[in-house]
């Protein structure tokens, strides 16, 4: 006869893993990918890929030889996924010593030196872009039109829909608003003269991928759906107001909204861990995304108003608890 | 159909329900019975024979120990061997009385008929008359707890009973004995219940049970609806959906009559409701009505390996091998020998391990299902959180036992937790999350034992 | 020029007023300690470690402040110092203290990888505590050592080491300062504080085992089987058995080591003693 082996309960576990998570957000990301390739081309092919191959180097080396890790944590497929969101954040004609210098920031400062993958404050995607943002403004804010597949780094850039919001709201004028795309425009991701981040193109690539996380289990409805209504309910107000604030349907559709509601702002180590919780961060979220694109010096509100309820995530986890059982009185 | 189910958290395990079908089958005497004395929660019972002492089957060998205690009945005919230890379900050496089995006589007391007897046949039990019976019978919980039953139908003064909820919910993996008595026995389960009502002077009964047992649920339904027509008793079905762990005692509470115990020391009761689970039903009904004190049950023998899995009706003390070898014998390899389900079970160190009041199972897990995956660090994706029925929040109660910090674990509940291993299930880090909160729950526990009793 | 002057001089007034401040609150809200408090800290060792039972050296200082106004410094002991430490402490309060016999964290289980088959694979999370509370561990013996380092984790002093080849701690005597961390940690109570001894040397029963005799034997190789042998030879009376197990009680205990050879089981252990010809034991 055998051994017999021993532990305590539960001996029995699901067919969770860390991989299956990990590769289910890439899965997801897949179709936003193919978009990505569609409208920008052999620019497009190059970012992501030197971004996903500096991301998976940098992290390997640092587990290895900094960390000196028993077990190399590139294996669980996180540092794929931000290679791959980082670059979903970054024009298709972005030069590789700038991607590469991003991957560094994401992996190395945001995510390896606070003890990597589980331990990490900040959204190490959007860290990175944050840093090329402030490092490489004039790069960072010019984006290639769509439709130049053949081009990298000679791409014509143009004008991006949340540039002409800004433009509206700072000259006060609601017209400029016409040179806009129709809501149905952005949503298939069809705008012929259209420009931006690879990731923001096609809101209807990164739906799917939602409804795919949300099939497997990988995410709950929370965090993206309080984003986009409180999004959509304040843009909406302010159009209501004022015409010369866009009004919210382009606003949920534009920009990174999509891409940060659904692949950003949930990602599980920076997001709270309770649903009350998700709730109030992607209230918040909401908020400051539309008073950063519409008050604030950027076009773009998105990754700053994540970073910056990241850094609440801890005090929301303290105090927002989820219900007790037997906390409701008996209702008799 | 009005399916309910719990308000928070819960994990849909893999059923493998290997023996639904297995018609229940009386396992064989074994050549020595092994009775631990400590077979039920409270104080060890005393023995009152000594080695070379004749037994019947039925004959009381050990008394109680105290209030919260059972006496403990010989399940088989014969000599008294020795009182020594050995090794129990507790992984530990305890006392325990060796019987040496010779033929099969059962005290004269005990009616053997298989007539119903019912309530109404017998104006003489009263409500006192019935506990008393149950006590002296060593009627205790068979659902695993082995809680004696007398004291639950008798409530402190400070809760009120409304109602008697059955638990025939069945939530674990593999077990089927329950499932196999309510389709085998339902009438004696009826009348159990009957006198459970009246032992506890209530006239509201559930019988709670899940989904994936449905020809148990139709059974059920039609006889209750049959004997119950009429009388004072008002007695419902309640199916329930296939949820783990809806067979805690406070999920099904919730689920039934949707009221939430509060955290510890709040037991079921405070709201009203004595949870028995239908195991104990029987026993009651044997007990009470057949003079047939406790000794022995249905225990499921199961698991994917074992050639021939099936639910026996065994005498208690009966060495797990022998129910093994009559399965088609142990596993090639290494196994995993549990009593009782994967969820909630007790791994074992040996396959001597006597079957006991408790034991509603003996499940063997084998190969890669017995050996745990090796821990990666904690990625915060909050499942444990969703998972969790209690409504804790497992990843910080396992960080703070680990680190030691018990004021706030105490702080966050950690007492309120029911062991049931849903997060753990659950998390993808494959952490041993409730290894250290058990830990962590265990030393809470005695801190506040220690600041009551210096008050 | 006009303005470099006017900086400095207003830098220098602030500078100025801010010192007048802070000297006049540190007189106005200062809190009255003792002196001496301060004056027995510089001479605790400031290792914070608890081992005295007050929370670090200042507590500790504090509690010895008390001690000798009420009169004796009984009780109190800073293990990490010792008696050197403990004798400057009184020295400088005006005190006399009792004199404490050193003591050594030792381990009372010798039921190493050779002695005690493995009967069960434990596959669960590697602390002592839960290998405690899942069963009787991997082996026959419910009372041995599980061997997972709960105690080499409590050790502040690394005095206490799991060797990997026998599963069993080992204490270094001059490490080690008798906090008692280790036999806070130990589920089992197999870790005992003993007297050290002169020389280092003592000796022990090296088992913790309450089941019966041949129950133990098959459990592990060098188990007491409470024969009593030891017992009948003691001339000292520092032998007694209980429930089935031989205990020696260290206080009473004068080396001669009689025990050791008469055990069958070689349960008792003596250390640092020069090697003794053991013929008349194996026979």
């Amino acid at each position: 006869m055998g051994k017999l082996i021993v532990s305590l309960s539960p001996h029995a576990h699901g067919t969770d893993t860390v991989e299956r998570n990990m590769y289910g957000v890439i899965i997801a990301l897949m179709p936003a990918l193919l978009v990505s390739f569609y409208f920008f081309g052999l620019g497009s092919v190059i970012v992501t890929a030197t971004s996903v191959a500096a991301c998976v180097f940098f992290e390997w080396a640092i587990s290895k030889y900094i960390l000196k890790q028993a077990r190399n944590t590139v294996l669980d497929g996180s540092a794929v996924l931000t290679g791959l969101l980082l670059a979903f954040n970054l024009p298709s004609n972005l030069p590789i010593w700038i991607i590469i210098i991003g991957a560094l920031f994401a992996i190395g400062v945001a995510k390896m030196t606070f003890g990597g993958l589980g331990n990490n404050l900040f959204n190490p995607a959007l860290v990175g872009r944050a840093a090329l943002l402030v490092a490489f403004p004039a790069q960072m804010t010019t984006w290639p039109k769509v439709g130049q597949l053949g081009s990298y780094l000679d791409a014509e850039t143009g004008a991006t829909p949340l540039s002409i919001m800004k433009e509206a709201i700072k000259s006060g004028d609601a017209s400029v608003l016409d040179q806009l795309p129709s809501s149905l425009d952005l949503f298939l991701g069809n705008h012929p003269d259209g420009a931006g981040a690879m990731g923001e193109i096609c809101a209807i690539a990164l739906l799917i991928g939602l409804a795919y996380m949300l099939w497997k289990k990988i995410i709950t409805w929370h965090i993206p759906v309080s984003i986009i209504a409180t999004v959509f309910i304040f843009a909406g107000l302010l159009h209501l107001a004022n015409p010369a604030y866009a009004d919210p349907f382009s606003v949920i559709l534009s920009g990174g909204l999509m891409l940060g509601a659904i692949f950003m702002a949930t990602d599980y180590v920076t997001s709270p861990m309770t649903a009350k919780g998700q709730l109030i961060y992607g209230v918040a979220i909401g908020f400051l995304t539309v008073v950063i694109r519409n008050w604030g010096a950027y076009p773009e509100g998105m990754s700053f108003a994540i970073l910056i309820m990241n850094a609440f995530t801890p005090l929301i986890n303290n105090y927002v608890k989820p219900k007790r059982f037997g906390e409701v009185p008996a209702k008799s | 159909m009005n399916i309910r189910t719990f308000s928070i958290g819960g994990i849909h395990p893999e059923e493998n329900k290997l023996t639904h079908e297995a018609v229940t089958q009386v396992a064989a005497l074994p050549k020595q019975a092994i009775f631990p004395l400590s077979q039920h929660i409270g104080a060890p019972a005393k023995p009152v024979v000594q080695k070379g002492d004749k037994v019947k089957v039925g004959t009381m060998i050990a008394e109680a120990g105290g209030f919260v205690s059972a006496p403990i009945f010989s399940s088989v005919s014969g000599t008294v061997f020795k009182i020594d230890t050995a090794i129990d379900a507790t992984g530990y050496r305890k006392p325990v009385i060796i019987i040496n089995v010779e033929g099969d006589e059962w005290e004269e007391t005990i009616d053997r008929s298989d007539k119903l007897e019912t309530v109404e046949a017998h104006p003489e039990l009263t409500p006192e008359e019935i506990v008393t019976r149950i006590k002296n019978a060593g009627v205790v919980g068979m659902g695993g707890a082995c809680f004696p039953t007398f004291i639950k139908l008798t409530p402190p003064p400070t809760a009120k009973a409304e109602c008697v909820i059955i638990n025939a919910v069945e939530c674990e993996p593999y077990i089927t004995a329950d499932f196999r008595l309510m389709m085998e026995h339902a009438d004696e389960i009826l009348v159990g219940l009957e006198l459970l009502m009246k032992g506890a002077k209530v006239t509201t009964g559930y019988i709670g049970i899940e989904t994936n047992k449905m020809p148990a649920i139709e059974l059920l339904t039609q006889k209750c609806a049959e004997k119950f027509a009429g009388s004072p008793y008002t007695v419902e079905v309640v199916p329930l959906k296939q949820r783990y762990p809806q067979g805690g005692e406070k999920q099904l509470v919730d689920a039934v009559i949707h009221r939430q115990v509060p955290a510890p020391p709040a037991i079921p009761v405070n709201v009203g409701a004595i949870v028995q689970n239908v195991g104990t039903a029987f026993a009651v009904y044997e007990a009470v009505m057949k003079h047939k004190p406790l000794f022995e049950r249905y225990t499921t023998v199961t698991g994917k390996r074992l050639k021939n899995p099936g639910n026996f009706l065994v005498r208690m003390g009966t060495p797990m091998q022998d129910l093994i070898e009559a399965c088609g014998g142990m596993p090639e390899g290494d196994n995993k020998l549990l009593a009782g389900g994967p969820m909630m079970g007790k791994a074992l160190t040996s396959t001597e391990v006597p079957i006991c009041k408790g034991t509603n199972s003996v499940t063997i897990i084998s190969d890669d299902e017995a050996r745990r995956k090796e821990p990666q660090p904690c990625i915060r994706c909050a499942k444990c959180v969703g998972a969790c029925p209690m409504g804790l929040e497992p990843y910080l109660l396992a960080k703070l036992s680990e680190v030691k910090n018990w004021e706030r674990a105490e702080h966050e509940d950690i007492v309120s937790c029911i062991e049931c291993g849903s997060c753990q299930f659950t998390c993808p880090a494959h952490r041993p999350l409730l290894d250290n909160i058990r830990q962590g729950k265990a030393t809470v526990m005695g801190i506040i034992r220690s600041r009551a009793a210096k008050k | 020029m006009d303005f470099i002057l006017i900086a400095v001089i207003v830098l220098g007034a602030i500078g100025l007023i801010a010192a007048i401040v802070l000297f006049a609150a540190s007189k106005k809200f200062a809190v009255y300690e003792d002196p001496r408090i301060a004056q027995v800290s510089e001479l605790l060792p400031g290792a914070n470690c608890g081992g005295c039972g007050f929370p670090g050296c200042s507590g500790m200082a504090d509690a010895l402040v008390k001690g000798a106004d009420a009169g004796s410094l009984d009780g109190l002991l800073c293990p990490v110092g010792g008696a050197e430490t403990m004798g400057k402490v009184a020295d400088l309060l005006g005190m006399a203290i009792a004199n404490t016999e050193p003591m050594v964290a030792v381990v009372r289980c010798n039921g190493t990888c050779e002695h005690r088959p493995r009967i069960a694979e434990y596959a669960g999370l590697r602390t002592c505590a839960a290998m405690h509370a899942c069963g009787a561990g991997e082996t026959a013996c419910g009372f041995g050592c599980l061997g997972c380092g709960d105690c080499e984790a409590a050790c502040q002093f690394d005095a206490i080491k799991v060797n990997p080849e026998t599963g069993i701690p080992e204490v270094d005597d001059d490490k080690c300062t008798s906090c008692g961390a280790c036999v806070k940690a130990c589920p089992r109570n197999i870790i005992e504080l003993r007297k050290k001894g002169p020389k280092s040397r003592r000796v022990f029963v090296s088992c913790v085992n309450k089941d019966k005799g041949p129950v133990a034997m098959k459990a592990c190789a060098v188990s007491c089987i409470g024969c009593g042998k030891c017992e009948k030879e003691c001339k000292f009376g520092a032998i007694t058995i209980e429930n089935n197990l031989a205990y020696i009680d260290h206080q009473k205990c004068r080396l001669c080591r009689k025990c050791v050879s008469v055990c069958p089981k070689h349960a008792i252990v003596d250390v640092n003693f020069p090697v003794l010809d053991r013929k008349e034991a194996q026979a």
